[in-house]
């Protein structure tokens, strides 16, 4: 690098350049916001979803599953779990309640949270919502 | 060291390599975790293991760049810091806060601890990387705030350099992105979206120019190659990080509930992301190769090549590997994601802390320029165990996250993810032994920290 090409050259490319692709980036990033009504499922928010996200934050759910493939990666995705465990709620309900406080000898077991009742409910409901979300076809399979 | 006040970087980079330890020892009950389900449950479940592996991870990254610029700031603006003391306070309240969120993550439950840190005022938590209380938010926001308040201070009653300014303009991206963390809105679309605008323009965006600065300073000092070139190189390496990276960020955006255009775009510009990783090394074995005096320091030029070449293999190579959206379509949220985190971590932002403590501990402690032949030659083998035992976490991780997206993803009967799990069991069990070299050699770091003898000397 030398001959032609000076330091001011390179310095004029990296803020033209930077400035230039933050603007196209918000530009693309107002339009998402735009598009997103139409797919992120908003209509299905309600008090009992709210309730469920916070469930699943407050209880560091990420910290082994993942959703829509954002996680980690020790549990299962739970994006679809709710088709996956036959479009019922029942079936989440009754999966996180039966967790044994003590685990399974030798494998890994999701810990006992003792939610509520209106806690299991609010968190199935979320869980629901999401699967709702249009994800591009994603994951390739019900196995998540 | 030219200036007194450089010598605050040293308790910074003294806790980076402390929690450094305590990372490595949790990322070693993970993967056993993987393959022992029931090791340490109930008291220590894996989601609170892996916070604990994480969080350490950030805040040490976060104390040896702070460090780094603490020490290279004062040189570069050929004065000294603004206020030493308001550093070292820094530092105590940013150990103190951060050692009692730990504690907190291991002493009561999450749901506990979200409570009583008073979550529900402005909920924040839960969420992957910023797991940690809202106040503990808060006040790394203030930590971060001070601190560049002091160096920005610094760089501007001193000299200005193009380090200075690339390092300063990270940092400030840095907190300013940081701020998207207290956004969290219930739609977990626009949750997601704006998540990634911490997480990945951090570690795809700002950071990069951190790691860039600190790399340049590295080289002029080690190599005595003319600073003009130097710094003509950090441009183009820093312009092409920032160009690919923005609209790179649309490789987040394939699955997630954002319109289908992202594959385009993600696809694209990540593609291109490589580039200024590729370009880190050619750059660092350039000047090393066209060094103008032979620095005493060996094992620091090791670690500035070394984290070149590995932040390209790892963040370049394995980022690569899974970018483009048909591939990511099988491979997203898979153990191929795990491979590539570990190895871009390690090759981009843990060696390049290493390689500036490295440059800049003999002198925080005292010596010339370099440790002993001895020490360094430890030092060296830490590199290495260190380096190869990443390699191979990476390649077991690698090999389980091929076949896991074969069984549970591409096959004509997909398998669920738990059968799967277990039928991939020997790779994690391997990860597991390459995870132990690497404890070993971060001992063997330590360990050379200990050793004394006669400073080496420039052999030219």
């Amino acid at each position: 690098m030398s001959g032609g090409f000076t330091k001011a050259m390179a310095r004029n490319i990296f803020y033209g350049g930077s400035v230039f692709f933050i603007l196209v980036f918000l530009a693309l990033t107002f339009d998402t916001t735009t598009a997103l009504p139409k797919r992120d499922n908003r209509a299905a928010i309600n008090e009992t979803v709210t309730l469920g996200k916070k469930v699943w934050e407050d209880n560091n759910c990420i910290g082994c599953h993942t959703l829509l493939g954002e996680g980690a990666y020790f549990a299962p995705e739970l994006g679809n779990v709710y088709i996956r465990f036959g479009n019922s709620t029942e079936a989440i309900k009754g999966f996180i309640a039966g967790r044994p406080k003590d685990g399974i000898p030798g494998r890994r077991s999701m810990p006992q949270f003792n939610l509520s009742a209106e806690e299991l409910e609010a968190i199935a409901q979320f869980l629901k919502y999401t699967s709702e979300i249009n994800t591009e076809n994603w994951p390739p399979n019900i196995q998540g | 060291m030219q200036y007194q006040s450089q010598a605050v970087a040293k308790p910074y980079f003294i806790a980076a390599i402390g929690l450094f330890v305590g990372q490595i020892l949790f990322g070693l009950i993970l993967g056993l975790q993987y393959v022992v389900g029931d090791f340490l449950f109930p008291e220590i479940p894996f989601n609170v293991a892996r916070m604990v592996h994480t969080n350490l991870l950030i805040v040490w990254l976060l104390f040896g760049f702070m460090g780094a610029t603490y020490y290279l700031i004062p040189e570069e603006s050929e004065t000294e810091l603004h206020s030493p003391k308001l550093a070292l306070a820094l530092f105590w309240i940013f150990l103190v806060a951060g050692a009692l969120t730990v504690l907190g993550y291991l002493l009561v439950p999450y749901a506990t601890l979200a409570e009583i840190t008073g979550n529900d005022l402005l909920p924040t938590m839960g969420r992957e990387f910023l797991e940690q209380p809202t106040i503990t938010k808060i006040g790394i926001v203030i930590v971060v705030l001070g601190f560049l308040f002091n160096v920005t201070m610094t760089v501007l009653k001193g000299r200005k350099t193009v380090v200075s300014t690339i390092l300063l303009i990270g940092l400030w991206g840095l907190a300013i992105f940081f701020l998207f963390a207290f956004y969290n809105p219930t739609n977990l679309v626009l949750d997601k979206v704006f998540w990634w605008w911490v997480v990945h323009l951090w570690v795809e965006g700002v950071w990069e120019l951190i790691m860039a600065a600190i790399l340049a300073f590295i080289l002029i000092k080690t190599t005595g190659v003319d600073r003009e070139i130097i710094e003509k190189w950090l441009y183009v390496i820093i312009a092409m990080t920032l160009i690919t990276g923005i609209i790179g960020t649309g490789h987040h955006y394939y699955w997630i509930g954002t319109p289908g255009y992202w594959q385009w775009w993600g696809s694209i510009f990540s593609a291109l992301e490589p580039i200024p990783f590729f370009m880190m090394v050619i750059f660092a074995f350039n000047m090393v190769n066209k060094r103008r005096r032979e620095h005493p320091n060996k094992a620091a030029v090791l670690w500035a090549m070394g984290t070149a070449v590995m932040a390209f293999l790892g963040a370049g190579v394995w980022g690569f590997m899974h970018t483009l959206s048909p591939v990511n379509y099988y491979t997203h949220g898979s153990q191929i994601t795990a491979a590539h985190g570990h190895m871009a971590f390690y090759g981009a932002y843990a060696m390049i802390v290493m390689a500036i403590i490295s440059y800049a501990m003999p002198m925080l402690r005292g010596r010339e320029a370099a440790n002993s032949e001895k020490s360094q030659i430890m030092e060296m083998w830490a590199f290495w165990l260190m380096t190869v035992g990443m390699v191979f976490i990476t390649l077991f991780l690698t090999g389980a996250g091929i076949l896991q997206t074969w069984l549970q993803r591409v096959s004509d009967n997909p398998e669920p993810f738990m059968v799967v799990q277990d039928k991939i069991a020997l790779f994690y069990w391997m990860r597991e032994v390459a995870g132990v070299v690497f404890l070993i050699g971060l001992l063997v770091y330590i360990a050379s920290f200990f050793i004394g003898g006669e400073e080496k000397k420039a052999t030219a």
